[in-house]
């Protein structure tokens, strides 16, 4: 038999959070099974950076919610909850820019329904900070007052009141995950993918601290591409004319792996939706049907349509992470420093620049590229944002 | 333009501004033939097979007349037969007019009335700019006028690619000139325009105008401008000279698909990089990229921080960056 909690064995530095967790699954179970002694959290918030696995920590917990032994990571429950189909698991995945009120109070609605395979109903928001404030308020009340079988998850970058509100964060137990080292990352690709050490400490390094980011890079070529094309942007700033077309790139290099997703998910979607909807039905009542389809297409469009600006910014902000490595790396050697670089395949080139540019000029680049994503979050557009990074990272 | 009378006619494409002209020239045309011309409309998702009969029927009066189904996509199944089935009653008396979008949604009966000989006009929606192009030129000669390539991306520029507005446009500016459009009556024109206007604060900053761009600021704003376009305007009025004074010497049509820009757009560029410094465009872009921020709610006063950009700019040139 696997040992219990196996599910938690995916995630890569995170023992403080698992010991808490698999505390509060032990305490479930029991609940489960008639002992009404214990006492159960019902609402928990799980933070961290980008990458630390924030999402997989809170699937991994809903799964051994689920499970009879307590997270055996094999068994039907911990399929199901892992793969986003189990019927007591709801996820909120914001595949626009945020989560609406409607979304949210039809979700709150279904999750406080009594579990319909006898043990916990859990609503699982991936992006909590992404919640509007009508949708954060319709959660709040059933966060205040949850039904006896129902868990709250919730994941956000931090919980800091702009990420999350204060009232909602009030009534989670917070379970802070923290960036796992690049040792730990690499020793997870090894043993999980089969990654040699060298390619996994260098995937490891080159995704700061991102566990999907360094899987990706250790095992998916078309994503090591995007990221060699990214890194020669600072050789090829010869010009102005050479920063608009780095810009161009940078900004068609994100439109591709939206159009990708597009085409690989979009039809897909529509035709399950204009199957389920019935569409081309011919009896009496089908126009009125047909009428009241329209509308849901329109809405899966909007969305379709959100998600694709999403991936664009996600996509983009990929590779300014990747810029913004090459010039901490440049930087650490202009000022005389000798850190473990984060592009360590760039290793001697980042060194050249630095001591060429100097401190000041070399922080103003990375400047540069830091201020450009915050540009971006703040709306700017994106191809001026990127058109400013590098004419700034060129001139210095 | 007139239309040979044709008892069926598929008016076909998602175009609706096309679509609708397609159906008036068809309705114009049996107008010309008979004055007193009965005209009935359908809805495709509303027609019933049963009432075809009747609407077809020769009128009370004994007058042609003519059944406009709009959205023959929407029709159902049965209908679409009964519509088909009554193709061989058509005649110079009783005609019909299938309007569809021309997607596979109710192809088969775009398809039956095809086949069954009728007569399609294509009204496509226009997605490529040198269609645009062509079709804003095409608008100006139904209007009896003759406008060169500028005027007509000129107007595309201030008014959008909305084939309505277009139209609007265009037949203002012929009736309001009696003729001769020319670049500088549409710049004219169009100044109040939110991309227009935009433009014109562009064109004036980067050939170091202050004045002038303060005054086309002022005016759009006090016209009611969203500050969102203009600031794109400003950031596109340096990104254009900024890379077109990179491309170096060539004839605008030389470096025009080089760019991927029209060539009066580089011509404009060429004469407005005259001044201008590399690092001075490094300054410049970073200004309008402030901007368009500060338009996006992080200012108070948007207009304010147009005007800031203004000066920015300004100084940028003039500065030559140092
Ligand atoms: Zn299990």
């Amino acid at each position: 038999m696997t040992s219990p909690s196996a599910v938690f064995g995916g995630l890569v530095g995170q023992d403080e959070a698992i010991k808490t967790l698999e505390r509060a699954v032990r305490a479930a179970d029991a609940i489960v099974r008639g002992d009404n002694g214990t006492a159960m959290t019902h609402a928990w918030l799980f933070t961290g950076p980008p990458g630390a696995g924030r999402s997989a920590t809170a699937r991994a917990f809903a799964a051994a919610l689920q499970c009879e032994q307590r997270g055996c990571g094999v068994c039907q429950a911990c399929h199901t909850t892992l793969t986003g189909t189990h019927a007591d698991v709801r996820f909120v995945v914001p595949d626009g820019l945020s989560i609406g009120v409607g979304e949210m109070r039809a979700l709150v609605l279904r999750a406080a329904s009594a579990p319909a395979q006898g043990r916990w109903q859990v609503l699982l928001v991936e992006d909590a900070d992404r919640l509007t404030e009508a949708a954060g308020n319709a959660l709040l009340k059933a966060v205040e007052e949850p039904p006896p079988r129902t868990v709250f998850l919730l994941c956000a970058p931090s919980a800091h009141p702009d990420d999350v509100s204060v009232t909602i964060r009030s009534r989670c137990r917070i379970v802070p995950l923290t960036q796992p080292s690049a040792e730990a990352i690499a020793a997870m690709l090894g043993a999980r993918e089969g990654i040699d050490e060298r390619t996994a400490l260098w995937a490891a390094a080159a995704a700061q601290g991102h566990v999907g980011r360094a899987r990706l890079l250790a095992c998916d070529e078309p994503s090591r591409t995007r990221r060699a094309a990214v890194l020669a942007v600072p050789r090829g700033l010869t010009g102005v004319g050479a920063c608009f077309d780095a810009a161009s790139a940078l900004i068609a290099t994100a439109d591709a792996e939206a159009a990708v997703l597009a085409t690989d998910t979009d039809a897909k979607e529509r035709a399950a939706l204009e199957m389920a909807l019935g569409a081309g039905g011919t009896g009496r009542g089908a126009a009125g049907a047909v009428r009241g389809a329209a509308g849901q297409l329109k809405d899966l469009e909007r969305r379709q349509k959100l998600r694709a600006t999403r991936v664009k910014r996600d996509s983009l902000d990929r590779a300014l992470v990747d810029l913004a490595g090459f010039y901490r790396d440049a930087l650490a050697r202009a000022l005389g420093a000798t850190p473990d670089p984060i592009h360590v395949d760039l290793a001697e080139q980042s060194a050249q620049a630095g001591q060429h540019w100097g401190p000041e000029s070399t922080l103003r680049r990375l400047e540069a590229v830091l201020s450009c994503r915050t540009a971006i979050d703040r709306n700017v557009k994106p191809r001026i944002a990127v058109e400013a990074m590098m004419l700034t990272l060129w001139r210095g | 333009m007139a239309v040979p009378a044709s008892p069926l006619t598929l008016v076909l494409g998602d175009e609706e501004l096309l679509a609708s002209r397609a159906v008036t020239e068809v309705l114009d045309a049996a107008r010309s033939l008979d004055p007193d011309v009965e005209v009935r409309e359908r809805a495709g998702a509303e027609l019933l097979p049963g009432e075809l009969a009747e609407l077809l029927s020769p009128s009370l009066f004994g007058g042609p007349k003519v059944l406009v189904v709009r959205g023959g996509q929407d029709v159902r199944k049965d209908a679409a037969a009964a519509l088909l089935a009554s193709v061989p009653d058509l005649d110079a008396q009783a005609s019909l007019v299938v309007t569809h979008l021309g997607g596979n949604k109710g192809r088969a009966l775009a398809e039956g009335l095809r086949k069954a000989g009728a007569r399609v006009m294509p009204a496509a929606k226009i997605t490529r700019p040198r269609e645009r192009v062509e079709f804003v030129r095409n608008e100006f000669r139904r209007l009896g006028d003759r406008p060169t390539e500028e005027v007509a991306e000129a107007l595309l520029a201030a008014v959008g690619t909305d084939l309505r507005e277009l139209v609007a446009a265009c037949s203002q500016l012929v009736a309001d000139t009696g003729g001769g459009v020319d670049a500088a009556t549409v710049a004219r024109y169009y100044r109040g325009r939110a991309e227009g206007s935009g433009f014109a604060v562009a064109d004036a900053v980067m050939v170091g105008d202050v004045g002038g761009a303060l005054e086309a600021l002022r005016w759009a704003l006090q016209t009611g401008v969203d500050p969102v376009p203009i600031a794109d305007a400003l950031a596109d009025g340096v990104r254009s000279v900024a890379r077109v004074a990179a491309a170096g010497r060539g004839s605008a049509h030389q470096l025009a698909s080089g760019l991927g820009l029209p060539p009066w757009k580089i011509e404009r560029a060429q004469r407005q990089a005259r001044g201008w410094t590399a690092t001075g465009l490094v300054d410049a872009m970073r200004a309008a990229e402030w901007c368009n921020g500060a338009v996006k709610g992080g200012a108070e006063d948007r207009g304010y921080a147009l005007e800031k950009t203004v000066f920015a700019v300004a100084a940028a040139r003039a500065s030559g960056g140092e």
